[in-house]
Parts: C-alpha cells; structure tokens; sequence
C-alpha cells in the first residue's frame, strides 16, 4: 500500500513538472542569489504566475556545455560572468537574443543607450557590475592599508593575504601594485615583459598567500583570522558587514569591475519564458530593487536614481557602496574580456605552473 | 571382457562427454544471462562514455568541420614563407561560409586555434567584425553581410529556422564567392581589421589544428609543443606543469598508502584480537568517520588544522609554537596528506582487518612455545599471513588516492594539488576537454603500469578482500 501510495505521488509530480511552464534560473547562491530572488523571482512569479525554481553553481560554463552537447538543457537561464558569456558565445553554447525585447528605461531612454556601453551583448544581457577589490580586518590591522601596493607589502603590514585562485584579477592587481598607471595595465600585460613584470611582483608574497575559489571564502578567511587582507567580491564583503556586523574594510583602490550577464543555453527547454523573464528582471525598476538587497551596481543608468538604501538596514544608503560611485571609480580597472579570450589558456597556463612550482 | 574403445553413454544413450558439454553449457550460458545485465550496464555506462571521451584526447575533427578550406589548403602547405592571397581567401571563404550556416562556426574554430597560439581569437572576431560591414548584393538588394548572417537564422512560428542547415550551406558558398570576387585582394583588408593575419605562425596553428588525428593535446598533456612541421619541443620552463603534477600525484599517493598501512596496521591488529564486543564498538569508531561525507571531513580538517584552529591552538597552549609563528598545516602538501590519509584509513583497516580475523591465534602461540621471541613470531609467523591484506589494502588506497581530487582541491593550497585538479581545471575552468581527456588517458596508462608492476613483483593473485 505504502510502495503504490509513493508510486503515485512520484507519477503526479512528474506530471505537474512537465506540465508547467516552470523556469530553471542557475545563480551564483548566497546573498546575490537572494538579491535575485527578491528583486527578480518574487514579482515575476507574482505577476505572471510562473514557478521559478532557483538553483545554484560556481560559475564556468562546464555545465551548461555537458547539458548543451547531450541534448538535454535543464537550465532556462543563467548568471554568467563577462567572459564566460564571451567564451559560450563563441562557442556556440547559448542562444542569442534579441535586444529588441529589453524595455525601456523607467525615464523613457531606449534600452540600448540606457545600458552602460558593451554589456548588451549577441547572447547576453548584463543585470549587475561587480568588482574585485580587497578588504580587510580593522581591528587587526594597527595601521589601516589604502592602495594596492599595501596589499603587496607583507613587511608594511604583516599578514596572510587572500587571493582568488586564477590568473584573472591577479595579473591586473600585481601590475597595478607595481605602478602601473590603471588605463595601462593591459597594455602593459599584452608584452612578455608585463606578464613577467606581473608574476615577478606576485612572487613577492606568494609564501603568504591562502587561495581562495568561491566566493563565500574570502569573508570566511578574514573572519577566522586566516589572512590579513583578501580581495573578494565586493558584494560579499558589504553583506558580512551589513547582515553579520564584521569590522571589514573595503579598499577600492585598483578595484577590477566585472560584469554579471543573463544567458540562455542553447536548446533551453522554456527559452520564451526565460527571454520573457530575461526583459522583466533586467528593467530598471528590478534592477534598482536588487541593488537595495547587495551592493553590486545595477547595469542600467536609469535605476542609479532609484537605488535606495539596504533592504534591512533602512539607514544605510546603498549609493556609496556602490563599484560605480564616483569615488570609488578613480582608480578602476575595467575587465578587458577580449584580452582574456585571447590569453586566457597561456596565462592560466603559466599561472597554474606558477603556483605549483 | 568390454571394449574400453565404446564411449561411456548415459541413461538414454548419449555420449556422456556430449551431455557433459550440454551441462556445462547450460550451467555457463545461465551465468552469463545472471551477469548479463551488469555488463550491459557496465559497457553503457563506463566503457563507452570513458572511451569516448578519452578519444577526444587523440582525435579532434572539429577544425576540419568548421574550416575545411584552409584545412585543405594547409595539409599540403610547408608552412613556410608569407601568407599568400589564396590562403587569405580561403580563410575569408570559410568564415563566411560557417557565419552563414551558424554564426558561431568561426568562433568555434577560433577557440581552437588560440590553443595552440594566443591571440587568435580576436584576430578572427576583429576579421567577422570588419567584413560584416561589407555591403554585398543578396536578394535583389543591397545589405550589411552581418544582416545577411542575422536572417539566416530566422524562424517560423513553431521555432523551426526557414531554411535548413544544406540550404545555408549552398547559400554560403555562393556569398563567400560573391564577396571575394567584389572584395579582391582582401589580404591587405584582413591584416587592416587584425596585423596578426600576416603572421605566420597562425597559420601554423592552423595546420596544427587542421590534423584529426593528432599527438597535440597529448604532448601538450606531457609539457611538449607538438609544431606544424610534426616535431615536439618541450614547452618554455614557466609553462611546464603536468610531469610535475603526475610526479607529485604519484609522491602525494605513496606517502598516503605508507601512512595509512603504519596507522591501520595496529588498529586492525587490535580489532582482530580484542572480544567480540569490545571490537565491535571499535569497529564502529572506525565505521562512523567512513560514513560521513567526505565534505564534511575534509571540512572538519580546516577547522582542526588552519592557523586559528585547533591544533595551532593547542601548539600555542603548550609552548610549542608563537602565537605569531603558528604551523602553516593546512592548504599545502601537509594538509592534504594529513586529510586523504584520515579519508582513506578504512580502506586499510577494513581488508587488514577481514584477513588478520582468519589467522589463528594458536600459530603464534606455537611459534613462541617452540622458543621464538615476540618479534620473531610476529614477523615469521603472523605478518606473513597479512601479507594478502596489505596487498588489498594498499592497492585499493592507493588506486583511491591516486584519483582524489576534492580533497586536494579543497586543502592543497599550492603545492598540495594533484593531477586530477589539473583535469577538473580543464573540464570546468578552461573547458578545454581535449586536454582533459589526454591528461585521463595519461593517468590511465600511468595507473595500468602500476597495476602490472605490482602484479610482477607482488602477484594480484596474493590479495584477499576479505
């Protein structure tokens, strides 16, 4: 009675699966997922009525290739970094999409000036700007570090340091530490002697550093007391200083801005529901919405307005934590993703042979 | 007397060497149907797919597919010189052939050749950029190429594109001519939208990537270049990383097997000679870390051994270390040594155990009554009977360990990675799956000649399981 009683119910959610039009959406988990669902999920599920079932990864396009090339795409849409949207494109992996579908900004500019320049791509549309930049713990450093040479200089302020486990970021930060004038670091990173030059300077704090892969580590590193400084997502460690009370710092010197984009595997089983899902989440009211929830700067120019102050903190403005605030702009560096289409496998290469040397 | 030449019959009269056969048939042809459905499952679901993928590590037809004029061209070229106005024209033929089929054709093929060489991925998108801005005469009227590429992928209504993928191709074909005849010369236009057009060791790579069947991902997989010319260099000192990593896989799986054979010995010794109840409970000791998740243990591991952890806590309490200058145990080689030998240790225990439970104790007992002291009896009398569960114990870690790559990943810091990161790394990170498979067909023969080895010097008939 039991075995037929659980037969059943297998059968009846099997049907209720295929039977509706829900959309699968594969995020990056934590707060940015819960950024997403809050701002995107809710009032789409609210408006339209469709299940969106969320579900997490760790970025790379590894899944969306093994499903694309067995015929069998269980994702509608993705969050994707810059280059990976780049590299899936390019490899034919996602479906391209018309930009005709994105609406308006909320102050009447059309979609395609209302972008920042280049983050509406042939198969993605960017939600988010992010950044690399380092943090620290202020009440373990006695004198508190301000430009990226600081995150070099183990004898000036001694200490583990954090860094992310992949070439990207890495050169950049290393180039700029040595001084390398930011609007020059890829320049410079396109000779042989830049990329010397880089791995020269990472050498100088390699026997301190703890590697990092997923996001949510550098906030855990610092919180344990494991490094001095990380760099991190900025986005994760706002959240741990604004949900968790943590005494992190932000320095936004040489910060890397990043782009997180929407894609659309290849062969999507719901593809005109995600494209519909695509146009809703990325207007400007659910971007200046997600920007009340993490500090990552919404793609349009029309939601910087609207962005409010932190969802549960309502005395804390989310303006200033923004990658894109003025002051925080001076000195960034802009991910230059043709840069690492072409030189990604040599310098990962390298850097992979670096590390284990 | 009776003729000893008549065959022996049975009952009913036949030979009883035919129905001896008939048995023995039926009994085989009824043992096989019993493991005929693991089999099949076992071809399915590992044969097949670990041959298939192991293949994209020898054999990569793609470049051919996606560009097969220069592919043709380049097989018969001695890569040498500078690169002439036909085989710009070849190229120039296929990208617009492939953006008419499928826009991501060239890219496609662009990933390929940036394997070999760096920079040729936006030497082939500046290329599609340019020439989409071409206007060419199509349809009775004047358009952008890139419009045209756009329309070829319109649907119906049902999803379906109008035409189908021969039809892009005729089409293609018949663009790529038009735009030559109305563009030549277009080699000074290709180097204009990108110089590296002009260089030649693109088109190298490209006679590279031209090969099917080729050795390049796997000298790639051993640190070696494999050139256009059919030679193999070693790769630039910076760049080698794989015989390293497989030397150090191999170190990394050695220390671990040793430890856990000196760990699990005496445990399983013990187990094997305490009362039932008392082992019982320490079996299951043993037992409980085997059934956690290996996530969960390894990150237990962090906790107990990061420098804020346990331990150094512990090494600060007792003097032995400067709360300043605390161990560095974890996320380097130490960590992961110290967190595969906990993860395998019941892979040694539990054969060492299963075997040291059939020796009688009474053997030992004998040796010493006959004199023998207790280093002798154990090392005359009692290890030479485990023997079949060191062997057990230690190929099954150490097959284990050779593979592991969690764990590694997760406290190897730098100098604690092994191979098999190196493959997650091309599988998830670079999606380079080619290299992928040629590093696994690497570790497979390196394993299967460990495996012979250990079969000429200990003989895999030695092992018992249990």
């Amino acid at each position: 009675m039991k075995l037929k009683a659980l037969l059943l119910t297998a059968a009846a959610t099997s049907i209720a699966a295929t039977a509706s039009a829900d959309i699968t959406v594969v995020s990056w988990g934590g707060a940015y997922t819960k950024s997403q669902v809050e701002a995107y999920h809710k009032p789409y599920a609210a408006k339209t009525g469709t299940k969106i079932i969320s579900e997490d990864y760790n970025g790379g396009l590894a899944e969306i290739k093994s499903q694309v090339e067995a015929g069998n795409v269980t994702w509608d849409i993705v969050d994707v970094e810059m280059s990976d949207a780049v590299a899936g494109c390019d490899q034919g992996l996602l479906e391209r999409i018309d930009p005709s579908i994105l609406p308006a900004g909320a102050d009447g500019t059309a979609a395609a000036d209302d972008f920042i320049p280049g983050t509406i791509l042939d198969c993605a549309v960017a939600n988010i700007v992010w950044s690399t930049v380092f943090a620290y713990d202020s009440t373990k450093m006695a004198n508190a570090p301000k430009t990226i040479a600081d995150f070099f200089d183990t004898s000036g302020f001694p200490g583990k340091r954090g860094l992310r486990k992949s070439a990207k970021a890495n050169l950049e930060m290393a180039l700029a530490a040595d001084g390398v004038a930011t609007a020059d670091i890829y320049d410079v990173l396109e000779t042989p002697e830049g990329v010397d030059r880089a791995f020269a300077k990472l050498d100088t704090i390699k026997g301190d550093v703890v590697w990092w892969e997923a996001g949510a580590q550098p906030p855990q590193l610092l919180a344990d007391g494991e490094v001095a400084m990380t760099t991190a997502y900025n986005g994760r460690i706002f959240n741990a200083v604004a949900s968790e009370d943590k005494p992190f710092e932000i320095v936004w010197d040489a910060q890397i801005l990043d782009f997180d984009l929407w894609v659309i595997p290849k062969g999507a089983k719901n593809k005109d529901a995600a494209m519909d899902f695509l146009a809703f989440s990325t207007a400007t009211e659910q971007l200046a919405a997600q920007a009340s929830w993490i500090s990552y700067g919404p793609a349009r120019k029309s939601s910087a307005p609207l962005v409010g102050n932190y969802a549960t903190k309502p005395d804390l403005a989310m303006g200033p934590q923004m990658p894109t605030s003025a002051d925080n702009m001076a000195t960034a560096i802009v991910n230059d993703f043709e840069f690492w289409a072409d030189n990604g496998d040599e310098l990962n290469e390298r850097f992979n042979a670096w590390l284990a040397k | 007397m009776t003729d000893t030449s008549a065959p022996i019959v049975t009952a009913d009269g036949t030979p009883l060497k035919k129905k001896l056969d008939q048995a023995m048939f039926r009994s085989r042809r009824n043992a096989f149907l019993l493991v005929a459905p693991l089999l099949a499952f076992i071809i399915a679901s590992f044969i097949i797919p670990i041959v298939v993928l192991l293949t994209q590590g020898v054999y990569d037809s793609s470049f051919r597919k996606q560009m097969p004029t220069v592919a043709t061209f380049v097989a018969d070229w001695d890569g040498q010189g500078e690169p002439s106005e036909e085989m710009m024209q070849a190229a120039l033929t296929d990208i617009v052939v492939g953006l008419t089929i499928d826009r991501s054709i060239p890219t496609k093929a662009a990933v390929r050749i940036n394997r070999e060489v760096s920079g040729a991925t936006s030497m082939i998108k500046k290329l599609i950029r340019a020439t989409g801005k071409w206007k060419i005469e199509y349809e009775g009227k004047e358009q952008r190429l890139s419009d045209v590429f756009r329309n070829m992928e319109d649907e119906d209504d049902s999803g379906v594109t109008l035409l189908d993928e021969s039809e892009r191709r005729a089409i293609g074909v018949t663009l790529a001519k038009a735009v030559i005849a109305q563009e030549a010369p277009v080699k000074a236009k290709m180097i204009k939208a990108d110089k590296k057009w002009a260089d030649i060791k693109y088109w190298q790579a490209m006679k590279v990537a031209s090969k099917a069947a080729s050795p390049a991902y796997l000298a790639a997989a051993l640190d070696y270049n494999y050139s256009h010319d059919g030679e193999f260099q070693q790769r630039d000192e910076d760049r080698r990383i794989h015989v390293k990593l497989f030397w150090r896989t191999l170190e990394i799986s050695l220390i671990v097997t040793l430890a856990c054979l000196f760990l699990g010995y005496p445990i399983a010794y013990l187990l094997s000679t305490l009362s039932v109840r008392s082992s019982n409970l320490l079996l299951i000791l043993v037992l409980l870390p085997f059934w956690t998740s290996l996530l969960v243990r390894t990150t237990a591991w962090i906790a107990m051994l990061q420098a804020q952890g346990v331990m150094n806590d512990l090494f600060v309490v007792f003097g032995l270390a400067a709360d300043d200058d605390r161990f560095s145990l974890i996320y380097n080689k130490t960590g992961t040594l110290i967190a595969m030998t906990h993860i395998l240790l019941p892979f040694m225990i539990l054969p060492l155990y299963s075997v040291m439970k059939t020796i009688p104790p009474s053997y030992v007992r004998a040796a010493k009554s006959m004199g023998a002291t207790n280093w002798t009896a154990f090392w005359r009398v009692y290890f030479p009977q485990s023997v079949a569960g060191i062997g057990a114990g230690a190929l099954l870690v150490f097959i284990l360990a050779i593979g592991y790559y969690i764990t590694p990943a997760l406290v190897g810091g730098q100098d604690g990675q092994m191979i098999s990161n190196m493959i997650d790394f091309h599988m998830r990170k670079s999606l380079n799956w080619n290299l992928a498979a040629a590093l696994g067909m690497v570790l497979l023969v390196f394993v299967l000649f460990l495996f012979w080895i250990y079969d000429r010097v200990v003989g895999i008939d030695n092992m018992k399981l249990g």
